[in-house]
């Protein structure tokens, strides 16, 4: 038998029908949904006097909207109320299980799949959300879609997509102290630029990457759509059995042997041909800040913004323009700018390492006066842990204060807005124009990083404090 | 939902000559509260389009009045980030049927193509010239002829061929969406899953 990718063993085994000269009908096995992408699809479908097909196999949360504060209260604002209402009542109305403001297990959709269970190795996943991506850590294929194909999911548990091709990203060696797997994905789009990915699908492989914990891999394989990858995927091992074994919707007793023996098979045959492939070493790699306005436009954080010099047309248009944007100058040090916003959280970093990490760096230490920070846990059950684990009172010791869990200011689309002009380190996703807020300023980074510049006011670098 | 035919079009276009354009900055988050697809062309590139103050942005290109049809010309990289499709939804709701680039995202092509939205894909000579043509005459009209597969600047006397997967050229041809196709495979679906 021909060598195949850990990709294409998945993919293949979901593919229903070849559409001819067309895309492949595939297989979803997991579907989240959430408030913004969901109301029209299941409009749509109650036009077709239709009920969605496999209620069981959907899950929803609201995150995007949410309110970080007061939730416990109903929702001020009144078109995200509407939709988060919205929401609730197609679930009751098509027997989706819902985890609504006020479950113990509410939280960002992409916390809450992997923290429940719902997340295993081998399956197709989507959600009407880009960052689905951050299920491939667990060796599923896992991406974002459009409305029309979460109509297309509530209709027949299928979409239509062409075959991605596959790409090959390995990290081998040790990470240096200080730099993590945010620092991986931040150094990886920073080569093969914003679109660099797009049309592939990315497996991450490498002694780098094996040794990550299940929360840096999916902060790695929530970033592959940062550089145009539709996702990324990690072939699962020990340390994906162990964090799925025992979640309250993973197989159990006999179920989870035979689920075990099959995950177990999950990886790339040798000899299988990526489409393409780069190699990094993880020496390599630094603490990571962007300075631009898309993910791509990263560089370590003792670094200088690039000059530019050799860039021409519509290139160099846009490089001015981003630059404008920030308020920043070509070939200047990243070190030592002010900065005024810190925000912790979403599904990129939202997750307990994540906390635990910023936590542990600025115990003892004091906030910046200057700096306003927002740490946002992912999930109910992060903010739990952090409770239990005394983070939150060493934050507090600190200056910090926990907010309750929701997407944020990671795309303001609630209250969490950074104000215009203001330079936010943020360790969520994207840094383009008014993605924080209108006019907000963002530089994506870990967050040792963001705890760094939350002590000092300035972009510092987290190994010499 | 039935998408609109597409067959084919002669149109002048709005030049938005800007590299990663994404879908933030074709409709910002704070604009998705809605639950009902309408409207959202109001808010099209609403940051670029509108100041602070709510006035518009006379030097944004939707604003110029030299510049109108139903064609847009876009830098490379297209429709990046978000998997909104509601960015889609404005651009068609603002009166677009065809987004011309070089290269576009992939979940924004195939909203796109999901929305009656022809994201036409030429080579990097043919936008820069079309770039400067539109500059130099906003008069300057395209023709895209969905059933050939072309792009035509008839002014320029150039011209170029497009790929489409053949089943997507088909839906536009004939107005068809896939969740007719998927209804149809019902039972094809139901044996996958006894397997």
């Amino acid at each position: 038998m021909q060598p195949k990718t850990l990709f294409d063993k998945i993919w293949d085994a979901h593919v229903v029908k070849q559409v001819e000269g067309g895309p492949n009908v595939v297989y979803i096995d997991r579907h989240f949904i959430h408030e913004v992408t969901s109301p029209v699809a299941f409009t749509g479908i109650e036009n077709r006097g239709l009920k969605v097909a496999r209620p069981a196999q959907t899950t929803a949360t609201p995150d995007h909207n949410v309110p970080t504060i007061e939730q416990d209260k109903p929702i001020k604002d009144e078109e995200s109320r509407f939709q988060v209402e919205t929401l609730e009542k197609n679930c009751s109305n098509h027997g989706i299980q819902y985890y609504g403001l006020g479950s113990q297990n509410h939280g960002i959709v992409h916390v809450v799949g992997p923290e429940m269970g719902y997340t295993q190795p081998g399956m197709t996943i989507v959600c009407g959300d880009s960052h689905t991506s951050t299920h491939g850590a667990f060796g599923s294929i896992a991406f974002g879609i459009g409305t029309s194909e979460v109509e297309m999911v509530f209709t027949s548990q299928c979409i239509m997509q062409p075959k991605p091709k596959t790409m090959l990203i390995k990290v081998d060696g040790e990470l240096s102290d200080g730099v993590t797997a945010k620092d991986i994905a931040l150094y990886a789009i920073a080569k093969l630029t914003t679109s660099g990915g797009t049309g592939y699908f990315i497996e991450y492989a490498g002694s780098a990457v094996e040794n990550l914990s299940m929360e840096g891999r999916m902060t790695l394989c929530n970033m592959s759509i940062e550089c145009g990858a539709r996702g990324g995927m990690i072939a699962p091992d020990q340390t994906t059995f162990d964090y799925v074994e025992g979640r309250p919707f993973a197989p159990k007793g006999e179920a989870w042997d035979k689920a075990l023996a099959e995950w177990k098979e999950l990886k790339t045959d040798s000899g299988a041909v990526y489409d393409a492939e780069f190699h990094y070493n993880a020496a390599d790699i630094t603490p990571m800040i962007t300075y631009g306005t898309n993910p791509g436009m990263g560089v370590s954080v003792q670094g200088n913004i690039p000059s530019g010099a050799d860039l021409e047309g519509t290139d160099r248009i846009s490089f001015e323009k981003s630059l404008e944007y920030m308020g920043l100058s070509a070939g200047q040090q990243m070190l030592g700018h002010p900065i005024d916003y810190v925000f912790v959280g979403s599904c990129t970093n939202g997750r307990i390492e994540d906390l635990r990490a910023f936590a542990a760096f600025v115990d003892g230490k004091k906030k910046a006066d200057r700096v306003t920070a927002w740490i946002v846990p992912g999930s109910k059950v992060v903010e739990k842990q952090a409770q239990e684990e005394g983070l939150v009172e060493v934050l507090e010791r600190a200056g910090f204060k926990m907010r309750e869990p929701g997407c944020s200011a990671c795309l303001a689309m609630n209250d969490d807005k950074i104000p215009a002009g203001k330079y936010s380190v943020s360790t969520s996703n994207r840094n383009f124009e008014g993605r924080q807020g209108p006019g907000a300023r963002t530089l994506l980074a870990s967050p040792l990083v963001a705890a760094a510049a939350a002590i000092t006011g300035v972009i510092t670098d987290p190994r010499e404090l | 939902m039935p998408i609109d035919k597409f067959e084919t079009l002669q149109s002048t276009a709005i030049p938005l000559p800007i590299e990663n354009v994404d879908t933030d900055q074709i409709i910002p988050a704070r604009f998705l509260k809605a639950t009902e697809r309408k409207g959202f062309g109001d808010n099209l590139f609403r940051d670029w389009r509108y100041k602070k103050d709510g006035s518009q942005n006379g030097d944004f290109v939707l604003n110029d009045d030299r510049y109108n049809g139903s064609i847009l010309v876009a830098g490379k990289n297209f429709g990046s980030g978000s998997s909104r499709e509601h960015a889609a939804w404005a651009i068609y709701d603002h009166g677009f049927k065809v987004v011309v680039s070089s290269f576009f995202a992939d979940i924004f092509k195939g909203n796109a193509l999901n929305n009656g939205l022809l994201p036409v894909v030429v080579s990097e000579s043919f936008l820069e010239k079309t770039f400067d043509a539109i500059e130099k005459d906003a008069t300057t009209k395209l023709t895209v002829n969905l059933e050939a597969q072309t792009i035509t600047n008839q002014a320029l006397g150039l011209s170029e061929s497009f790929e489409i997967n053949p089943y997507k050229k088909e839906c536009l041809l004939k107005g068809y969406d896939d969740i007719d196709y998927l209804i149809h495979m019902k039972s094809d679906i139901e044996s996958f899953e006894k397997k």
